[in-house]
């Protein structure tokens, strides 16, 4: 380690969440790259500022949103020098200078001034008892005046204004809200909304004057009441303006930087000197500025990165969504919603139920949403307007969510504000709502990772992760986004799914380490996420020429079986299209009998299945199955599964092809291929689809002319109708498709991203263009897919029972006893 | 008193990987790093008891096969914010030999 004098030195202006946040990335990524000094004009360390309307209405402590104590900054090497201000930035010598006359010199130097609360500039706007709603100060003075006086009127009917109205009803004042416009929220909300919102709050006891122009704070030694434009007087003995914020730029502005409205970085968070970054709400990044956490947050990162001199990320602006946080009202809005003549709208309005939604599409894609009343939806809309999918095909549904998508999973809770703390929210886990908004709040979690791995919520099968994410927008308030815009794989990079794949076909990548080294990991090894995803990539890009990282599988994949709650394993032997003999059936029934397994069952997909099998036991159970003719059912495989059959034209009187025949054919020509997610078939010999082909991965209903192909259905998790690809004349040309189908979901997919979310992701048209529309193009997936079906084609059981592959993981090293 | 057994070769553990010593008192799993360090811990999550051999295992750590909890391979300890620890085994690697550390038990070979 360098010692203090020697290294660089980071000076931070501004102790709050955006450049406090800057310092804990940069220290995770460079722990001992600089010398820091923090400069903050509070008398506190950093708290969560977004947290302050729940402290206003009682509902927490200045210690519950502090988060970082000055331990935090010891324990760091930081020097905090708290209420201390900075006069100037002198950059000639590169020196901060402070309200004192001590300077103290930089080599690198944040601004992270944050914002002040606009005042307006009315006659009394000086007196005792007019102050804004942006600090600790300001709650302290809204809850003593709270105690002694009556009358509070809030300047400005925006997110923050709401909620400081809400918070000194709470605290037992009249309160009357003046807002300049005729809707509330006008910003996030549209007409409609704002009034169903004004309607409730005025329900709760609060007061409307809108639309109204204040003209004047009256009173002599302390605010006593306000005039408007109209004449209008009315008494109060609190005033708080909460008309807005404006970026902080003065002491940048000083210094000669480049100022507009906030200052003004580039896509490093630099300003126009380059030793100088900026993060926050003092910033001004492609003509925007941002008030809420979640930009900040993304900007802390991008700037931490280039501290740490790993300047491979950039900003690019974030998209944001709001949620109100006043106990009991659901409202939710995200992007642009303003009128324009290429914007399209869908609106659902229904009264009694009180809830509003209204969607804006352009060009086939959400640009906006307002929710009002029923927001469950609301993160699936905004994850869709970041992604900018092509939500044309489900385009008449969409205005009901998820859901009625059959994406849903949260059977018909949709309202987080009005559940009971002991509602269950993840039915994997059992967590609770309580238990969740607590560790958000004891924990001071931001992230729906955070939540995951704190409190396992939406950590198994995710379907509850809507909810979650709206636990935490409630909890959180005003300015919680979801994920970020691009996911990283996991923690062990900043890097998508895309990027590895794109880099490992574009630089030839032919092992784990490469990809690792050459894409900058954060961690040696990778992890149980990243490094299994990795080997599939590899995999799918060269076949025949990678070889299988065993270490990299999850333990199903490396022993070909799955494992159990106790630790013992199933066995599934295929079963082509769901047909056996009695042979088969007999020598499954041996196995059973001499092996002692316990459970033999019946699966969904037409096949047995052996549950109970001990480690030890399992090349000696394949051995005997090999015997009989029967290979691994691939049940463990993120891979071909099953083929589910109807008897079709050779026994059913409705029979109109044989399904059973092509279901065996497309099994035998698939089997044993790697893809990103589990892929389930089935084959229907009629439109009634005994085989029940419409809910699977791919699916085929043979109709008298020929074969219709389906795909991208699914009955888990997630239930969801396969969508219409084409139909074809013959057996040969669905048998084409389908392994077309199946390669360009091999190229493309996420690792464990299923068939249906990939066709989501990418839109049905271009894959249709792909697979049935361009001949060509579809000739060349489908040998793709032949070529790599060569290498794949091989049984795993048989390798393991006869030729001892892998033996090492069936037999113990050593065994010892007790002396 | 710790009792040196050797129970194979570092040879006999794949890297990134992990073989299990049976023991009257339950199995014990025997992780190799990377860079060929070993360690050994008893092979039951704390969580719900899956096998902890059966997990990948990336730097000095193993993810549980079952549920995802990540234990540290020296202490044992379950990656924060997951609580919990599983029993930790003394181990040292001398010329391509594993020994394991144990209190007072002999050994068997197994084959």
């Amino acid at each position: 380690m360098l010692d203090k004098v020697n290294k660089p030195k980071l000076v931070v202006i501004g102790n709050g969440m955006a450049g406090i946040r800057t310092v804990e990335v940069l220290l995770d990524r460079a722990p001992d790259l600089y010398d820091i000094t923090v400069f903050g004009s509070e008398p506190y360390g950093n708290y969560n500022r977004i947290l302050l309307s729940p402290v206003l209405a009682g509902e927490k402590t200045v210690d519950d949103i502090m988060l970082n104590t000055e331990q935090w900054y010891e324990d760091n090497g930081i020097t905090l020098r708290k209420g201390e201000m900075i006069e100037m930035i002198d950059r000639r010598t590169c020196e901060v200078v402070t309200a004192e006359g001590a300077r103290v010199p930089y080599d690198r130097l944040l601004i992270a001034t944050g914002s002040n609360p606009i005042m307006l500039p009315l006659p009394g706007k000086d007196l005792p008892g007019v102050i804004g709603f942006r600090d600790i100060q300001d709650v302290e003075h809204m809850v003593k005046a709270s105690t002694s006086y009556k009358n509070a009127v809030v300047i400005g009917g925006g997110l923050l204004g709401l909620e400081a109205a809400n918070g000194l009803m709470k605290r037992g004042m009249n309160v009357t809200v003046v807002h300049l416009l005729d809707t509330l929220m006008e910003r996030q909300l549209d007409q409609v909304a704002g009034g169903l919102l004004r309607k409730s709050l005025e329900e709760r006891g609060m007061v409307f004057k809108m639309p109204a122009q204040t003209e004047a704070i009256l009173g002599t030694d302390r605010v006593t009441g306000v005039r408007f434009a109209d004449g209008e007087e009315i008494p109060a003995d609190l005033v708080v303006m909460a008309v807005g914020i404006r970026p902080n730029v003065e002491l940048a502005r000083k210094a000669g930087l480049y100022c507009e409205r906030g200052i003004v970085v580039s896509d490093t968070m630099q300003t126009y000197d380059g030793r100088i970054y900026a993060v926050g709400e003092c910033v001004q990044h492609r003509r925007q500025t941002y008030g809420l956490v979640a930009p900040l947050f993304d900007q802390a990162k991008v700037c931490a990165n280039h501290l740490a001199m790993k300047g491979f990320a950039t900003y690019d602006g974030s998209v944001v969504s709001t949620k109100l946080k006043v106990t009991g009202i659901d409202l939710f809005s995200a992007g642009d919603f303003a009128p324009g003549a290429d914007k399209e709208e869908i609106v659902m309005q229904d009264a009694s139920r009180g809830v509003y939604k209204r969607i804006i599409l352009r060009d086939k894609r959400i640009v906006g949403a307002v929710l009002y009343g029923d927001t469950v939806d609301g993160p699936w809309y905004f994850q869709h307007l970041r992604d900018g999918t092509d939500v044309s095909h489900m385009r008449e549904r969409l205005v009901f969510g998820a859901a009625n998508l059959g994406d849903g999973g949260h059977s018909g809770k949709n309202s987080v504000a009005a559940m009971s703390d002991d509602t269950e929210i993840c039915g994997c886990n059992g967590v609770c709502k309580g238990t969740i908004v607590k560790a958000i709040s004891e924990k001071k979690l931001f992230t729906i990772d955070d939540v995951r791995a704190h409190t396992k919520a939406s950590s198994s099968c995710g379907s509850c992760t809507g909810l979650v994410e709206q636990v935490l927008a409630f909890t959180l308030g005003g300015d919680y986004s979801a994920a970020p815009k691009v996911k990283p794989i996991c923690a062990c990079t900043d890097h998508s799914h895309d990027d590895a794949r794109r880099v490992i076909v574009e630089n030839g990548l032919k092992t784990i380490p490469d990809v690792m080294k050459f894409m900058d990991w954060k961690t040696a090894n990778g992890c149980h996420s990243c490094r299994p995803a990795l080997n599939y990539y590899l995999l799918a890009t060269w076949p025949g020429e990678y070889r299988d990282d065993q270490q990299s599988r999850y333990i199903n994949e490396r022993v070909h079986a799955n494992i159990q709650k106790d630790g013992t394993y199933s066995v599934v032997p295929r079963m082509w299209g769901g047909v056996t003999t009695p042979d088969e059936l007999r020598a499954i029934a041996d196995v059973a009998d001499k092996f002692n397994i316990p459970t033999v069952k019946v699966t969904g997909g037409q096949r047995i299945d052996l549950l109970g099998v001990k480690k030890e036991d399992l090349p000696a159970v394949w051995a005997d199955l090999n015997k009989a003719g029967m290979v691994s059912g691939h049940a463990y495989a993120k891979g071909l599964r099953t083929v589910k059959t109807c008897v079709g034209s050779e026994w059913c009187r409705f029979g109109t092809q044989d399904s059973t025949g092509l279901g065996i054919k497309l099994e035998k020509f698939m089997w044993g291929s790697w893809t990103p997610a589990k892929v389930k078939l089935a084959v229907s010999g009629c439109p009634r689809n005994c085989a029940e082909a419409t809910c699977k991965d791919v699916g085929v209903v043979c109709v008298d002319s020929g074969y219709e192909i389906h795909f991208a259905g699914a009955a888990g998790l997630h239930i969801k109708g396969t969508e219409f690809l084409t139909k074809v004349a013959t057996e040969e040309e669905t048998l084409e498709i389908i392994a077309a189908l199946t390669q360009l979901y091999r190229e493309q997919g996420w690792y464990l991203e299923r068939m249906y979310k990939w066709c989501d992701r990418v839109g049905l048209d271009a894959i249709r263009k792909q697979v049935v529309d361009d001949v060509a193009n579809r000739k060349a997936l489908f040998s793709r897919f032949a070529h790599s079906q060569q290498f794949s084609q091989s049984d795993p059981w048989a390798a393991r029972a006869e030729r001892g592959v892998d033996r090492n993981e069936f037999t113990p090293l050593a065994e010892l006893e007790l002396a | 008193m710790t009792k040196w057994i050797e129970i194979g070769t570092l040879n006999d553990i794949p890297v990134l990987g992990s073989r299990v010593v049976r023991t009257a008192s339950g199995n014990i799993a025997v992780f190799r790093t990377s860079d060929d360090e070993v360690f050994a811990l008893d092979d039951r999550c704390p969580h719900k008891g899956g096998p902890l051999s059966q997990g990948i295992v990336h730097n000095k750590r193993v993810t549980c096969p079952l549920h995802n909890f990540v234990i540290e391979l020296k202490s044992g300890m379950a990656v924060a914010p997951d609580e919990g620890c599983t029993r930790a085994h003394p181990t040292k690697v001398e010329n391509g030999i594993v020994w394991l550390g144990v209190q007072a038990v002999a050994t068997v070979p197994a084959e």
